[in-house]
This record gives structure tokens, C-alpha cells and sequence, in this order.
């Protein structure tokens, strides 16, 4: 098994004390390493890196691991980690903060297609109000990779079949609204 | 008990799409219960998981706007269907509450769209409601049929009973359960009933979140369950939409039907077959037809 020695001086911690002061990492500084959150996770051994090493990289400042790792983006939110957590860490929010993090800075794993849906979804709820599966699942998949398509016939013949898709456009009606609210979020997250 | 005013409903994206059984087995449900629900006007997308992901303030402001519009239609607790977007609305209201750095964000955005702000409204989901505000002892005195068909698996999945345990229980929820026995059927213990189904991962990481499904239904059968019941759209479109590609680690294949808790207490309600969206099932289909046949109406609910 290949093992990366970690220096001091690649360690980035400025960032790892500005990030303990997002909404819900605040309790990072009081993990024990216990593991309880890699035990429960019913990802972790699909990860690079389990979530009780996560919690070690960002303590420990290594952020181009934390944002680059596949781990964030395996996790799927189901909360078991941060429900079980002996020193109450909100580890799924933490998770969240390294995938926001992750695409602002473009670190995710090229044309892997987690971040690309999320970002799909996004601009369709912001431009539409309401998520429509069709057209996100396309755009996902041709924008990371088209084979994924393949993999979604089996399926998708039997949501077809019995009325579970729909090609309508799902919409708000005060589309205009929800734009004003949601630039002016922006404009005061930038100010 | 005072008279109940019914509730604003939020369906969610969900369930005007592949969830749709969800939508209109919960909307019988709840006529034959006579507890009046009215949709929520204008709703969009809660912001839930993969929104978060790239945004989490502009996530935080569309469940604002649902909110905002619960508050100025009034009065009533606001029920959500979806486990992705009770917790989306909850999570909001949580955040704006105890961040004033979210808060102040979140009200700059209502303000610039003319919304009111949001106090007051209760976030709750269906199965909490029909727990706690119907309430296993009515379910039973008002259920006209009992259930015949096979055992049970309840399966709550995650974010309806995490991170807040105001639905139920986080680490052994029960409530499903009793529901379901309250109208005849047997349950089964299920110790997988909170494990992930994968969300999103059965379309993007395609093996991995089949591989989750598998186990689920795996464990489900090992003990003895005939049929999965669930309170999740996303939880029922993983475990029906792919089963058919599951093959098992010995070659076993599964034909487990997937069904929503509102189409087994509708069904055992009195409700119209027709008007439970089960021909939208994919999986199980014969045993679907079976159990939910004109033959068991007679057998009333002793």
C-alpha cells in the first residue's frame, strides 16, 4: 500500500482555521478520531479517504486533499455520521462546505459527473424554480460522461412505462421573483 | 380531540414526477381520513442535497420562499411528503434561526423579492402527522379493510429521521411499523430500516449506488419480508427502478414490490385501487395485483 508523507510546510493553516468558522464546522477542534463516522458510513470503503480523515486533513490545513478527494462528493447525506458523533461534529455540513468549496475552486475530479449534476441542478432550479429530471439528467450526463446514459436504459424503460416520466417542463409561475431573491443572496454574500 | 384544520402541502418535485404514486396514494389517504390538505401555492424546489452542494444560502432562500408563502397562506402546520424536502425546509428554518451570517442573507433575499418573512411555521412530514395528529388508535377504527398480502419491510431511509428526530426515532424509528400493524400487516425487524439508499449515486457512481440497493433488498428478504414499504420517493425510485439489474453475489434476482406506507393505509381505508398510483410499480407487479385485488375487500378489518 502506497503511503504519502504529509510535511508541515504543504499544510495550509490559515484556511483550516477560516473553515472551522463556516456554519455547522465548528465543532471540527473537538474530534476524537474515534472512527464512529467511517464505521457507520455506507460509503466509506469507496472512499480515498474515510470522513475521520477528512476531519484530519482540515485540521491538519492539507485543503488541496480535502477539496480534490472523491470522498466528499461519494457522500451522500444520509446523516448517519453526524447523528452518531460522540463529540456532536455536523460532519454531512462539513462535507457540504468541502463540496461548495471544491467547485468554486474547479478541484473536483475531471468530468466526474456528482459535481456536474449538482451544478446542472442548480441552474435549472434557479432558472425554472422546480427540478425537472430529463433535461438535468442529460446535460449531466453528456457534460461528464455519456456513457452513464447505457447504464440508465434498463431502468428508465420501466419509469417510462409506467408514467413516471415526464418530458413536461416543470415551472413556478413567479419565476421573476425567485431571480430577485436569489441575486440579491448573492449580492449579499459577496458584500 | 379538536377538530383537525388540515394542512398546507408541499409535494416536492418528486412527486409530480416519479413519485407520483406518492402524490395521489397520500391525497386519497387523507380524503378518506377527512383531514382537508391544500397545496402549497406556487412552491419550488425545496434546495435539497444536490442544490446544497454549489449554494448553501441560495439553497437556505428557496426553502425561505416556501416558507414565506406558508406564513401568508396561513394558519396551518406545512407538510412535507418527500424526506429530501421536509429536511431541506426544516434545515432552513434551523440555519436562518441560529446563524444571524445565514439570517441576514436570507431576509436580504425575501426582501428583495416583496416576500414576508417566515415565523411560526411548522415543517412536519406525513408520517409524523398521521403518527401523532391521527394516531394509530383512528387508523385502526377507521380502516375497513385488513391487509392480507405478504410481511413487511419498513424501511425509513435517512433524512426523514436525521439529523432531527422529530419524525421519529434516528437510530430505530417504529412508527411506519405501528402504522402498519395497525391495519393488519405484519412487520418484520429490519435493522437496515435507516440505512442509505444512495440518493443520487444510483444515477452518477451507477455500481456503487446499485450495489446499496442490493444489500437493502438482500436483508429485507433474509428476513422475511414480502415487500418493502417506504416514505421516500427517492427511496422507492432506487430500490423499484433498478431491481431489475440487481443480480446477487449467488446469482439470486429480486421481484420485491416497493410500495409508499400512504398506498397500504389508503388501501386498507377503503380506498379506490385505481386511485393508489400502484400500477406505477414497477417491481412485483403480480403480488401488487394480488394483494390489492377486489377479492380482499370483503375480509373487513375485525
Amino acid at each position: 500500500m502506497k503511503q504519502t508523507m504529509k510535511f508541515q510546510r504543504e499544510a495550509d493553516p490559515e484556511w483550516s482555521e477560516r473553515f472551522r468558522t463556516l456554519p455547522g464546522c465548528e465543532r471540527i477542534s473537538s474530534c476524537i478520531q474515534c472512527g464512529t463516522c467511517s464505521g457507520t458510513c455506507p460509503l466509506s470503503i469507496y472512499m480515498d479517504y474515510t470522513p475521520r480523515k477528512i476531519i484530519a486533513l482540515i485540521r491538519a490545513g492539507f485543503r488541496e486533499e480535502a477539496l480534490s478527494s472523491k470522498t466528499i462528493w461519494l457522500c451522500a447525506s444520509c446523516y448517519s455520521c453526524a447523528a452518531l458523533c460522540p463529540q456532536q461534529i455536523h460532519i454531512t455540513d462539513v462535507m457540504y462546505s468541502l463540496k461548495r468549496e471544491a467547485i468554486q475552486a474547479k478541484k473536483y475530479p475531471p468530468r466526474f459527473p456528482i459535481p456536474v449534476l449538482a451544478q446542472e441542478f442548480f441552474n435549472y432550479v434557479k432558472n425554472w424554480g422546480r427540478n425537472a429530471e430529463i433535461p438535468v439528467v442529460l446535460k449531466m450526463a453528456l457534460k461528464s460522461n455519456p456513457f452513464i446514459l447505457l447504464s440508465m436504459i434498463r431502468s428508465g424503460w420501466g419509469l417510462f412505462r409506467t408514467g413516471r416520466i415526464s418530458l413536461k417542463r416543470e415551472r413556478i409561475k413567479r419565476t421573476g421573483e425567485l431571480q430577485r431573491a436569489l441575486s440579491a443572496v448573492k449580492e449579499h454574500s459577496h458584500a | 380531540m379538536p377538530e383537525n384544520r388540515g394542512y398546507l402541502y408541499f409535494p416536492g418535485c418528486s412527486l409530480r414526477a416519479t413519485g407520483a404514486a406518492y402524490d395521489e396514494s397520500l391525497t386519497e389517504t387523507f380524503r378518506l381520513l377527512g383531514i382537508p390538505i391544500e397545496e402549497l401555492e406556487d412552491w419550488n424546489c425545496c434546495g435539497a442535497t444536490s442544490y446544497m452542494a454549489v449554494d448553501e444560502n441560495s439553497a437556505f432562500l428557496l426553502s425561505a420562499r416556501n416558507l414565506s408563502i406558508a406564513a401568508q397562506q396561513g394558519g396551518r402546520d406545512l407538510m412535507a411528503a418527500c424526506s429530501a424536502c421536509y429536511l431541506g425546509l426544516r434545515k432552513a428554518q434551523d440555519y436562518v434561526e441560529h446563524y444571524p451570517e445565514v439570517r441576514a442573507k436570507v431576509e436580504a433575499g425575501l426582501k428583495a423579492a416583496e416576500l414576508k418573512p417566515f415565523t411560526g411555521v411548522k415543517v412536519r412530514h406525513t408520517l409524523e402527522i398521521l403518527y401523532n395528529d391521527v394516531g394509530v388508535a383512528q387508523i385502526k377504527s377507521k380502516a375497513v379493510r385488513k391487509w392480507q398480502g405478504g410481511k413487511l419491510a419498513c424501511y425509513y431511509g435517512c433524512q426523514a429521521v436525521r439529523p432531527y428526530d422529530e419524525v421519529d426515532n434516528p437510530h430505530n424509528p417504529m412508527r411506519m411499523d405501528e402504522l402498519m400493524r395497525a391495519v393488519g400487516a405484519q412487520t418484520v425487524d429490519y435493522p437496515l430500516k435507516t440505512k442509505c439508499c444512495g440518493g443520487t449515486l444510483t444515477g452518477t457512481i451507477h455500481d456503487v449506488g446499485v450495489r446499496l440497493n442490493y444489500i437493502l433488498l438482500k436483508e429485507a428478504v433474509r428476513k422475511g419480508a414480502e415487500a418493502i414499504v417506504t416514505i421516500c420517493p427517492l427511496c422507492q425510485f432506487n430500490l423499484d427502478a433498478y431491481q431489475c439489474e440487481i443480480t446477487g453475489d449467488q446469482g439470486e434476482k429480486f421481484d420485491v414490490p416497493i410500495l409508499y406506507f400512504t398506498q397500504v393505509l389508503g388501501w386498507a381505508l377503503g380506498g379506490d385501487p385505481g386511485k393508489l398510483g400502484l400500477k406505477r410499480c414497477i417491481a412485483g407487479q403480480s403480488k401488487i395485483k394480488n394483494w390489492f385485488s377486489a377479492k380482499q375487500e370483503v375480509a373487513s378489518h375485525a
